[in-house]
């Protein structure tokens, strides 16, 4: 058996499978329409008694066939042991793409088997293609964000990883009858560099709020400090949404990194979004641009930012913000 | 402790104009010393003083990055290793971590740790890193905020996630990927300049390697650029100026209303 599409099925700490799964899933199955119906393969590490709970979740996924590393040791991700079970895997089953989510795992775990396999991997797509060769095109934002490159590979399987809500979820079911292959994992497949100790929660909500939220305020380098941000949060407060903000306030130490918006955090989608004394580079609006509506308010005219906001305030948003801060505080007494 | 450093040299992105033809307008864009390697550096720098060592930077590039390897030398950093050929431009991250990776096999077999950058601001992959460690059989460490302590070929690290961190233990040799942290990195003194200029900067090329020509550089690429573009997203609708109205926030209040957002 060769050919076809295989996906990696990433398992989140709370034992969830990732929503990227999901899109990844979705969009599988629209190249292999492109590519005479190549089968849309996946791949998960579970612990054993869980799978029976993923499993209608995944037979409407439009997954042919399903690969499943089943064992207790699952708990916790092992780049070593995962990475070194799929190579195996990939050598097997000889599949033409393999796509992974730009999580954190996913971005640790691509390059580990695409550098085994000798193979190419594009990181971070934000689309992908079939070309007229019926080879994979992987579009990725380059250059700070700046530049897009489309990226083909000469060799096989053609990695790529993408971020999560940079494609949608399946709308329309595809339901198939999946097969779900239990693949052997013996006592030596457990590589043992790299322990967990413990884990820390640090932020209770804080990552779902920006992923789930309607209203988001963002703030940039213009915010000049914590206090900036502080106005952020009382009109996110007001509005009943959340802050975020770009690189560049996180680098410079106004806002933590979990709510970063941008190529190298995350990716947004609410109905509004803000955008407060952000320049625009590319870096940070590759992660917007899917919003409903944008917002923005910055003092210089010729800020990139004003390029992709459907409203755009010329101003100083220490003006701006506190006035309609205030008129909202009044119109709610 | 022998210590690894990988840096890169990379163009300012925040420099970046575009020219009246849509492409990228290269000339006059500084190159800068990737700034997530910074703080890769400056690890290496507190384990050497915490564990004594020594440490070994490397990076590859065209010439002119030997003088960002003399900045680096001049904070305390013992050897450089700038790995240069003409025969390695164009390379992938593959080809890059290909390349690198002989190249520490070849100076420095016996390394303790590698310390990478987790990102570069220009090509923003955070492959080259894991690409490395999958090369030469190692362990790898993303996404690690510090590096908490050392106990003979034990090693704990933090590492950061999205919703909290990692305590982890690590045998060596082994990689690690570094974030930013809240620390100010260090700065050269004039006894450090000084001492920088008297070290000699190890050259090494696809010759020393021992790789062939189809293994390097863009033929040992198994990625290319097919397409190259501006990215165009949704433009402009309305731009109000409200430096001398001072009407942004009205402006903004009944956009909310409107989008039916907020009532």
């Amino acid at each position: 058996m060769t050919g076809g599409i295989l996906i990696y099925a990433e398992v989140t700490k709370q034992s969830f499978v990732h929503t990227v799964f999901f899109e990844l899933a979705n969009k599988a199955h629209e190249l292999s329409l492109k590519l005479n119906n190549a089968p849309v393969m996946a791949v998960l590490f579970t612990k054993p008694e869980m799978l029976t709970e993923y499993k209608e979740g995944f037979t409407y996924s439009g997954i042919d066939k399903f690969f499943v590393f089943e064992d207790e040791k699952f708990e916790n991700y092992n780049t070593e042991t995962y990475a070194n079970l799929i190579v195996n895997l990939v050598k097997e089953v000889e599949p033409e793409i393999f796509l992974i989510g730009a999580t954190n795992q996913g971005r640790d775990l691509a390059p580990r088997i695409s550098s085994k396999l000798g193979t190419g991997l594009t990181a971070d797509c934000i689309e992908l293609d079939i070309n007229e060769k019926g080879l994979l095109a992987a579009t990725r934002p380059t250059f700070g964000g700046q530049l897009m490159a489309t990226i083909l590979c000469k060799t096989k399987p053609q990695m790529a990883t993408v971020r999560p809500k940079v494609f949608k979820p399946a709308i329309d079911i595809i339901k198939k009858d999946t097969e779900f292959i239990y693949k052997q994992v013996n006592p030596e497949d457990f590589i043992n560099n790299v322990q967990l100790i413990k884990f820390i929660k640090e932020y209770e909500n804080n990552l779902n709020e920006l992923d789930s939220a309607e209203i988001i305020i963002a703030g940039g380098k213009g915010m000049k400090g914590e206090e900036g941000f502080k106005l952020l949060k009382e009109l996110a407060d007001i509005l009943g949404g959340t802050v975020g903000a770009s690189r560049g306030a996180v680098d410079l130490g106004y806002a933590p990194h979990n709510i970063q918006i941008g190529q190298t955090g995350k990716t947004v989608t609410p109905k509004l979004y803000i955008a407060c004394a952000i320049s625009g580079a590319i870096q940070h609006t590759v992660g917007i641009t899917a919003s409903d509506y944008i917002i923005c308010i910055n003092n210089d005219p010729n800020a990139p930012i004003f390029d992709i906001s459907d409203t755009g305030i010329v101003g100083d948003v220490f003006e701006v913000l506190p006035k309609l801060i205030e008129i909202l505080k009044n119109s709610k007494d | 402790m022998k210590i690894a450093l990988c840096v890169k040299q990379v163009p300012d992105t925040s420099d970046i104009k575009w020219t009246e033809n849509n492409t990228l307008q290269r000339e006059g864009v500084e190159s800068i010393l990737n700034p997530y390697d910074v703080y890769a550096a400056e690890t290496a720098l507190r384990l050497k003083k915490t564990y004594g060592g020594e440490i070994t930077v490397f990076t590859m590039g065209p010439s002119q990055a030997s003088n960002m390897l003399r900045d680096i030398l001049a904070l305390g950093v013992d050897n450089g290793v700038l790995i240069t050929d003409k025969k390695f431009a164009g390379a992938d991250t593959y080809a890059t971590g290909k390349t690198i990776s002989a190249a520490i096999k070849k100076v420095m077999p016996d390394f303790d740790i590698i310390l990478c950058g987790q990102f570069a601001i220009d090509g923003d992959t955070a492959q080259t890193g894991p690409c490395i460690a999958s090369l030469l059989n190692i362990p790898q460490v993303t996404y690690v905020k510090t590096i908490d302590e050392i106990k003979g070929n034990i090693i704990n690290v933090t590492k950061q996630l999205d919703d909290g961190v990692e305590i982890i233990k690590v045998h060596t040799p082994a990689l690690f990927c570094i974030l930013k942290s809240e620390f100010e990195p260090s700065r050269a003194l004039i006894n450090g300049i000084i001492k920088a200029q008297n070290i000699q900067i190890k050259t090494v090329t696809l010759e020393d390697l021992g790789l062939s020509t189809d293994e390097v550089g863009i033929k040992g690429s198994p990625t290319y650029v097919s397409k190259a573009f501006r990215p165009e997203f949704k433009h402009l609708k309305e731009k109000h100026n409200c430096v001398e109205t001072g009407t942004g926030a009205e402006i903004i209040l009944n956009k909310i209303k409107e989008i039916g957002v907020y009532k």
